[in-house]
Formats: structure tokens, sequence, C-alpha cells
């Protein structure tokens, strides 16, 4: 009796835009492949170098681990917690300053913010470049590299936990005449406890890994070890260091992700 | 006996132009129990939450002895909320803290932050809490954490709070709009039981006319900001209910 009722997911504007991102996506990933300029002459003997950099790597000189490349593995670990710590307490106050239902200031939002995106903005390696002009060279660059690299990462996801906290139990404690500390400690900080842990374990895995590659700029740790090695063409030992870099990232993941899983 | 609260030409309005509270006028006594009846939206919450300024009022007075709580700011204006007991319709107790945290966060007002830190709450706040949460029937929960409790049992922890802070006033903000008619007629009587024994005067919020009847010795009925009824239960009619709910099929 009644005509048949045609149901459609998006109306004509819609699709047209649908069809333009998607023309969009196509056009921009053809330009960047026409960008990156690759180069047939290398490609082509590619196979070859890379076998040969693994015939000299094979095998690797485990006897040259210990106790020099032990001793900067262990730098390495240092600077990462260490930087981890400093970044975590420097990421702190920035965080409660970044999140808007505690900071109701909005150029102090803005402020926090600005400082959040610049520590994420410059790469661990160049933090480690500007900090190895101020310390000279050695681990103290690199543990200032990394918590400064740090700050934006966990300021961030901390500002967002903050932020996503039920507003309930804070204005209980408001009521009962808690002052502002209070509110902190008892009202806020036990609903992002979880994220907070979680949080500052991701970014300790994180620097582990990128603590491995800030000696390549004379900021310490392992990195150092590897560029003398790979100068000196010794590729044994090269891929002992590799080997190392390789395991502890392992064990720091399993690590990391066994104790997350049990905070959330 | 005097007032333990004297509101006056109190107003409010969240955005201009569109007031929430026009101009109430009330005094509360110093025991007993007050209900606020009317239709949602009709400024019940708010009033409440002008006496202890969670809500700024836009203008009007509302004298606590001889403090006007709208006029105060910072230190003085906690030290007003400690004497100012609050209970929520969403419970708002701290979920991941245990019951027994829950109820001494009630003496946050109080207790210094160092001590609050590291969970070193004077001897005596510990004591009271024991007794509170005997009081309030869940003597064996103390170590739960609160979001491991019943709707029932979270009310009666956030009972246990307010009156952690041994308030001279205390406020109930539909605090049994979220439990079933059981559990929230418990949870009445053991409101008016507390307070009774010590002699709190109660301002609570209710959807629940029945409810407000059977616990208040005086009901105050509100619709579009304004007080329309003020008296006690025995007085209320079913032409007050018409005039403060609009319609008559529901009554």
């Amino acid at each position: 009796m009644s005509a048949t009722r045609v149901w459609v997911r998006h109306n004509l504007g819609e699709r047209l835009l649908r069809y333009t991102l998607w023309l969009a996506m196509v056009a921009s990933l053809v330009w960047a492949i026409r960008s990156i300029e690759i180069i047939p002459e290398f490609l082509a003997d590619a196979p070859e170098q890379m076998a040969d950099l693994l015939i000299r790597m094979w095998p690797p000189d485990l006897a040259h681990y210990y106790p020099s490349v032990h001793a900067a593995m262990i730098e390495t670990l240092h600077i990462a917690s260490l930087g981890t710590l400093l970044g975590v307490a420097l990421a702190l106050p920035v965080a409660l300053l970044a999140a808007r239902n505690i900071c109701r200031n909005a150029a102090l939002n803005t402020l926090a913010q600005l400082i959040l995106v610049s520590s994420r903005s410059v790469n661990s390696l160049v933090w480690a470049l500007i900090f190895v002009a101020v310390f000279g060279p050695g681990p103290a660059a690199g543990t200032f590299a990394i918590a400064f690299r740090s700050v934006g990462f966990v300021g961030k996801l901390l500002a967002e936990a903050v932020e996503e906290s039920t507003p309930g139990p804070l204005e209980a404690l408001e009521a009962s005449g808690a002052p502002w500390g209070h509110r902190m400690l008892k009202g806020v900080w036990p609903q992002v406890q979880p994220a907070f842990w979680g949080v500052a374990l991701f970014r300790w895995d994180i620097n582990v890994r990128e603590s491995a590659v800030l000696g390549l700029v004379g900021a310490g740790g392992i990195g150092v070890v590897l560029d003398d090695a790979i100068n000196f063409f010794q590729w044994q030992r090269v891929a002992t260091i590799l080997l190392a870099i390789l395991v502890v990232v392992l064990i720091a993941e399993v690590l990391v992700t066994r104790v997350r899983a049990r905070l959330l | 006996m005097t007032p333990i609260l004297r509101i006056q030409g109190l107003e409010k309005s969240y955005t201009p132009g569109k007031p929430v509270l026009r101009g109430i006028n009330l005094e509360i006594a110093a025991e007993g129990i007050t209900a606020v009846i009317g239709p949602s939206g009709t400024g019940k919450s708010t009033l409440l939450r002008c006496i202890n300024r969670l809500v700024e009022p836009s203008a009007g007075a509302i004298w606590m002895g001889d403090v006007n709580l709208a006029g105060l700011r910072g230190r003085s204006l906690r030290a007003a909320r400690r004497r100012i007991g609050m209970v929520f319709q969403e419970y708002n107790l701290v979920e991941r803290l245990s019951v027994m945290e829950n109820v001494l966060t009630g003496r946050l007002g109080y207790v210094p932050l160092w001590r609050a830190w590291l969970r070193k709450y004077p001897p005596a706040d510990i004591e009271r809490a024991f007794t509170l949460l005997d009081a309030v029937g869940l003597p064996d929960q103390t170590t739960r954490r609160a979001d491991a409790l019943s709707g029932g049992q979270r009310q009666r922890v956030g009972i246990a709070r307010a009156l952690m802070q041994s308030p001279a006033l205390l406020l109930a903000d539909e605090p049994t709009s979220s439990l079933d008619p059981k559990t929230a007629v418990e949870v009445m009587e053991l409101m008016a039981r507390l307070t009774g024994e010590v002699g709190v005067p109660v301002i609570v919020n209710m959807h629940n006319v029945e409810l407000a009847r059977r616990f208040a010795n005086r009901i105050i009925g509100m619709t579009g900001g304004e007080v329309v009824f003020d008296g006690p239960p025995e007085a209320l009619e079913d032409h007050h209910l018409h005039q403060i709910y609009g319609g008559e099929g529901w009554l």
C-alpha cells in the first residue's frame, strides 16, 4: 500500500566529501612515492651489501660483551630510569596546569599545552645535542635529554587522565571544606593513579629504547660503544651490541606489559 | 529557637535573563527534616548548592548564624563548609579508596595535608569513623573498596562521611533517587535517625512525595524557581501538588 521507502546511509554532500577525501589520500600517496627518490643502482646491489654486512657480523663477538658493553648497557638503563623519573616529576605540575577541570585559567592551560607540545616536537637526539652543549658529552646530557622528551608524552597523557576523572568525588570533598591540596590528593590522585603508573612504565619502556641511540651524539650509554665499534669497522662487536640492545628491549617490554596488565 | 539558616532574596541564573531561582526567602529551623519537592529543573538542587556554594548565588544572602555564606571566600568559605555536610544522589564516593578512607575524607577540612597523605589520621577520627560505620550498618565493610559496594551501601558510606564532619547542617540532594524503593526507605530512616540523635537539621531534595511526607516535618514545594508551598506534611493536599507539578492525571 505504501511506497517502498529507501534508506541511504549518507546524503549527497556526505558522499561527495567521502569521495574527495579518498581522492586526496590517493593523491598524497602518489606524491609521496614520487618524492622519495629511490636510486636504482643502490637498490640493485642492496642484497649483496646486506649479505656482506651480515657475514662480517657473524659470529657475534660475545666475549666483547663483558665488561665494556655491559658497563655501557647498565649506564643506558640508568639514563632511561633517571630520565623517566625526572621527566615524570617535571610533567606532574604541567599536567595539572594543562587539565581544564583543575586549572580554570585558559592562559595557563595554553601555556602548559605549549610546554608539552614543544617537549614532544623535539626529538630525543636533538634534546641530547642541546644538553651535550650544556653539560658536555656524557650520561648527564642523556638523562636530561630523556627527561625533557618525556615531559610532553607523560604530561599530555596525564592531563587527559585528570580531565577524564569524574567530578563527583571532587565536588564532595570541596563541599566538606577540604583545601586544594587535600582535594588533589584524595579526590584526583586515586582516580588517575592507574593511568599514572601505566604511563610512567610505558615511558620507561620507550626511554630504554631511545637512550640506546643517544650515544651516537655523545650523550652516554650503549650508543657510544656502538658508534665506536661502527667507526672502527668491528662488525662482530656491533652485532654483540645490537643483540644486547634487542635482549634488553625485549625484557623491558615483557616486564612493563605484565605490570601494566595488573595495574589497569 | 533561632533558625540555623535564613535565606533572603536568593536568586540564581546560570545564563543572564533565565533565572533558576527567583527570590527565595526561607528560614530553616535548627532541628528536624525539611523536604524540598518539585519537578525536575525547578531549582531544588541549585538552592541546595547555593547554600554550600558549590553554585555561586547571583543575588541574595544566606545567613548561618551571623555569617553570610553568600559572601565568603577562601579560608572562611572552607571553614563554613566544614560545618555543612552533604549527601549526593550519585554518592560521590572516591571509588578506588576503601570505605574507611572515604569516611575519613569527611575530616579533610581539619586534618593537615601530611597526615592525609601518610594516612596518619588522628586516632580520635578513626575511632569516630568506626562508630559511624557501625551506626550506618557497615561494620564489616571497612576495608572494602567503595566501588565494590551496592548502591544502598554506598549511600550509607555517604551519610557516614557527611556526619564525620560533625556538621551543624546536613544537605541531601536527591539521596534516594538512585535507590530501589525499599533501600530508599531504609536510607531515609537511617538518615532521619542518625541526624535526630545528634540534633542536626536536614534539608533534603526529593522527587518522591510519599517519602517526603513520611520523613519530613516540613515540606517546601517549589515550581519555576519559586516557593509555592511551605508547611507541615499534613497540610500538603492534592491542589498543592497540582500547583507544584501541574496536571492532575497522575494524582
